[in-house]
């Protein structure tokens, strides 16, 4: 059955290929893969320098909280007056501003793009399992883009009870000026992303499970795609429950139910008297999508860095098959660990422990990751263009912001260090900083692939250079103002005097975050200017194994010209002895090899004494554990 | 190890590409992904149940009504008096849904729903039918199944929607409950409401899979692998009844 479903699948292809395209189904509804990557990346790239200049006006700011700029009457009118931003602004934009880097940029921008783009090529396939799906996908996400920023200018603002939108704030329409509307629209725009999500992540698993070429084992799957299903496997299971927990709040907010409300008086709740609901409640469920999501955002980045990384170095990935169990683990523990957001909510502390340990055991896996980018970078043949550059700055973050989870994720310290910078210092390293420097090392090392040209590459380094600069210093002082006890969200810390012996940090800070902003408008040139007038790039410019680079640089429908390329080896062979060029790409059969799914190189195993206390049984066993986790 | 190698070559055809591990077709795939998605959304809300229903004392047993009992007007105020009906304690389910169309003011506990259960675990029945007749390419049976399936699916409709009149009529709703706890009645609508929205769609599925199959779209595409999609959504809609019934009215 599947064979006629498949054979009539390819049919289709095919016979797509000689229609005449319209503009409209070309670039708009367009249900080519490739199409809906650029799509995707546009509108992440759109919605991120949105929130990027958002952060730009809330760090003036926090910067000069008693001075007056102008310009800010100028942009933003009313929320300026007289020069100064109005508080209630201020939290609405850093809602929204953590709402759209989160979800918007972090999780379709770098998901939707790169997925999109490399799931089918990288697995031998000439489109998504299902294309349609694949455009609706796309459509609700850019219905909910528009959504959330038509919540910019409604009466009262946008939504500001935070990305996490807790009640009461959320649930009671009239709690503060965001709460109304806003609010409402917030929850709209989520609710058509996360279909868009599952659409998009229904498609991506059932293509790398269903369409991989002959040869392309699991085992023989580029990182990138191991990440990215995972990655998707992770939103299926999760995205539903924040749905589940929006159902409810939307009928707190409208209907009159107390699900996160109690004790609260009639004449502050629409009319009816709210008891019995527990906040504690939306957190459990906001939560248990909410730390599976900061795996969605950093696996993909994590994902593609192991593929430049490799490509980059001119080695095989280390360890490739203790990479595999690293993302599968990291996937798993992520379900059982969201409470370590909600230690100090007055949850049994029993179960506080309980969080604690899964935690802290998700280091293990994240440690394992970090030593095989080590290993795979050590003696390699580096070559350190724009995208090697932002792999290995993710790797820095990657440890840098890691280490701080680990103070996070003790109970008795989080007492301490909960809602204060530290924590912004840390998430902003380990999952800001960490995925847009994946993302951006994707954009540089598969710009190529996409339009058919490459960026221009000392812009490339100069953006780098500024970036992670910029990066640090403005995160890196945050820890210490969290550890000092300075309180997230706030709009002016200058009302508490001890808080101002930071003002000259926030100061350093804003100019910090400024010139990251002018690093990413260099980006932004780059990227467009080189779509046009970039080099011509050649069909496999970074001389990578991987099977996307056998495909034409000029799109076709369907991808391959002729018949789909068969897998005969994994995608790391770089520099392999005896061999004259240092890269080997995917669809070369080994010497005699003419069945793909044959292994016929066999790792010589050495000629090694077995102990003699150790059973032969055991010993060969020892060897096939360590071959697997990739240290033979 | 002589056996490893057997192993190797087994795993390589299942997982070597080129075709589908589980034999299935992208299609039935993606179903199956959505549908534990979906178990996910149904979880959340069933959660949020345990959890509401955890921060209320336990119900009472019912000692006082015996089933087949004449049902006085001041019922609900009985109840309320007997401690049985009160705020701060969850409801005893079989006093709440003790109702049945026709047999006004006899205690019948959990009887009519008993009933809706029965019908959609049959048409869950005729589904399979429908599925199995389908691989034999039997038209005719097919479209004998599937219009079962769907007029069991609309009766469960129908019934839901008794229940829910009668419920709102004895005065529930999403902001008040006069058996108990509000969050008694707004997690019954919710809940239920979701549920139902679930068999809606499933009817409307199921109705335009039937027309297709009369029209024969299937028999010229030489399969009825349509029909096993519905399918899966169909008894999944119905296993999710299973706990929704466990947990409202059982437990
Ligand atoms: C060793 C690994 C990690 C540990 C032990 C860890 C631990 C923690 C803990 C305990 C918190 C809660 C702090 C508080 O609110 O008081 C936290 C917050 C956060 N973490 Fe991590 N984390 C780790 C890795 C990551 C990664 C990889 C990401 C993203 C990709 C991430 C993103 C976040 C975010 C976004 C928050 C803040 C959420 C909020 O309250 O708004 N963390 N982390
Ligand atoms: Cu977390």
């Amino acid at each position: 059955m599947s064979a006629v479903a498949s054979h009539a699948d390819v049919l289709h292809h095919d016979d797509h290929g000689h229609h005449k395209e319209t503009f409209i189904s070309k670039y708009v509804f367009s249900m080519d893969h490739k199409m809906i990557s650029k799509q995707f990346l546009i509108t992440g790239i759109i919605m991120g320098t949105i929130g990027m200049l958002m952060s730009l006006v809330f760090r003036l700011q926090l910067a000069y909280p008693n001075t007056t700029f102008p310009i800010f009457e100028t942009l933003l009118g009313e929320w300026g007056k007289g020069g100064k931003l109005d508080p209630n602004f201020y939290l609405a934009l850093i809602t929204i501003h953590g709402t759209i880097m989160v979800f918007f940029v972090l999780t379709a921008g770098l998901s939707g793009t790169f997925s999109n783009l490399l799931i089918p090529l990288q697995v031998g396939a000439r489109d998504m399992a299902s294309p349609f799906l694949n455009m609706l996908s796309y459509w609700f996400f850019f219905t909910s883009s528009c959504v959330m920023i038509a919540s910019l200018f409604v009466q009262g603002g946008p939504a500001s009870a935070g990305w996490t939108i807790y009640p009461p704030l959320s649930a009671l329409p009239k709690a503060i000026p965001g709460s109304g509307t806003g609010m409402t629209l917030w929850l709209v725009s989520m609710i058509l992303f996360i279909v868009s999500s599952l659409l998009g992540g229904i498609n991506y698993v059932a293509t790398v499970l269903n369409m991989r070429t002959k040869g392309m084992k699991m085992t023989r799957l580029p990182l990138t795609i191991w990440a990215f299903t995972f990655t998707a496997i992770l939103g299926i299971l999760s995205f539903p429950v924040l749905f589940g927990g929006s159902l409810l709040l939307v009928f707190d907010r409208s209907f009159g139910t107390s699900f996160y409300l109690n004790e609260i008086p009639a004449d502050l709740a629409g009319g009816i008297e709210r008891v019995g609901g527990s906040p504690i409640l939306f957190q459990h469920l906001f939560w248990f999508l909410g730390h599976p999501e900061v795996y969605i955002i950093l696996l993909p980045a994590l994902g593609i860095t192991s593929e430049v990384i490799a490509t980059n170095s001119r080695k095989p990935i280390f360890g490739y098959r203790a990479m595999i169990g690293s993302i599968m683990a990291i996937a798993l523990l992520s379900f059982v660990v969201w409470g370590h957001h909600m230690f100090i909510t007055g949850m049994n502390p029993f179960l506080g422990s309980v969080f604690m340990l899964g935690t802290l055991i998700i280091a293990v896996p994240s440690a394992i990751k970090t030593f095989n980018y080590l290993g795979t970078l050590w003696k390699g043949n580096l070559r350190l263009n724009p995208q090697m550059m932002f792999a290995i700055g993710l790797v820095s973050f990657f440890i840098s912001g890691g280490l701080t989870g680990i103070f996070l994720g003790n109970a008795a310290l989080d007492i301490n260090l909960h809602d204060t910078y530290f924590v912004v210092a840390h998430f902003h390293l380990v999952m800001g900083s960490a995925a847009i420097f994946g993302m951006l090392c994707g954009i540089y090392h598969w710009y190529p692939k996409m339009f058919g040209r490459t960026m221009n590459e000392s812009l490339g380094q100069i953006h780098f250079w500024m970036t992670i600069v910029s990066a640090y210093c403005v995160f890196f002082p945050m820890h210490f103002m969290g550890l000092a006890g300075v309180p997230r969200r706030y709009y002016a810390f200058t009302a508490y005097d001890q808080f101002n012996v930071f003002v000259d940090m926030n100061i350093f800070i804003t100019y910090a975050a400024f010139l990251g902003g002018i690093a990413q408008f260099i980006f932004l040139f780059n990227f467009f200017y080189s779509m046009r007038k970039g080099k011509k790039a050649v069909q496999n410019p970074w001389e990578s194994n991987t099977l996307e680079w056998t495909t034409p640089v000029k799109h076709l429908h369907g991808n391959w010209p002729g018949e789909i390329p068969h897998v005969y080896r994994w995608p790391y062979d770089y520099s392999v002895p005896g061999h004259e060029i240092d890269f080997i790409p995917q669809n070369t059969p080994h010497e005699g090899q003419e069945d793909p799914l044959t292994e016929p190189q066999t790792i010589p195993t050495p000629e090694r004494k077995v102990a003699p206390t150790l059973a032969k049984e055991e010993a060969v066993l020892f060897t096939l554990v360590k071959r697997w986790l990739g240290f033979a | 190890m002589a056996n490893t190698a057997t192993l190797t070559t087994d795993s390589k055809q299942t997982w070597g590409g080129g075709k589908s591990p589980f034999s299935v077709s992208y299609g039935k795939l993606m179903m199956w992904i959505f549908l534990l998605s979906d178990a996910f959304t149904f979880s959340s809300l069933l959660v949020a149940y345990g959890f509401v229903r955890f921060t209320f004392t336990s119900t009472l047993p019912n000692t006082i009504v015996k089933p087949f009992a004449h049902l006085s007007h001041s019922f609900v105020e009985d109840m309320n008096k007997a401690g049985l009906f009160v705020t701060e304690r969850w409801p005893s389910p079989e006093l709440v849904f003790n109702h049945f169309p026709f047999l006004h003011g006899i205690h019948l506990p959990l009887m009519f729903v008993s009933l809706m259960t029965f019908i959609l675990i049959a048409s869950s029945v005729t589904m399979v039918l429908a599925v199995e007749a389908g691989h034999r390419m039997a038209k005719k049976e097919v479209e004998k199944y599937m219009i079962l399936t769907i007029i069991g699916g609309a009766a469960f409709l129908g019934c839901q929607a008794w229940e829910w009149t009668n419920f709102i009529t004895e005065g529930a709703s999403l902001s008040g409950n006069p058996f108990g706890p509000t969050a008694f009645a707004a997690l019954f609508f919710i809940v239920t409401g979701f549920h139902g929205t679930h068999v809606l769609s499933g009817v409307i599925l199921n109705i335009v899979i039937y027309i297709n199959v009369v029209k024969g779209t299937y028999d010229k595409r030489g399969h009825y692998e349509m029909v096993e999609k519905v399918g899966l959504y169909w008894h999944f809609v119905d296993l999710v009844w299973v706990f929704v019934f466990t947990f409202f009215y059982l437990i």
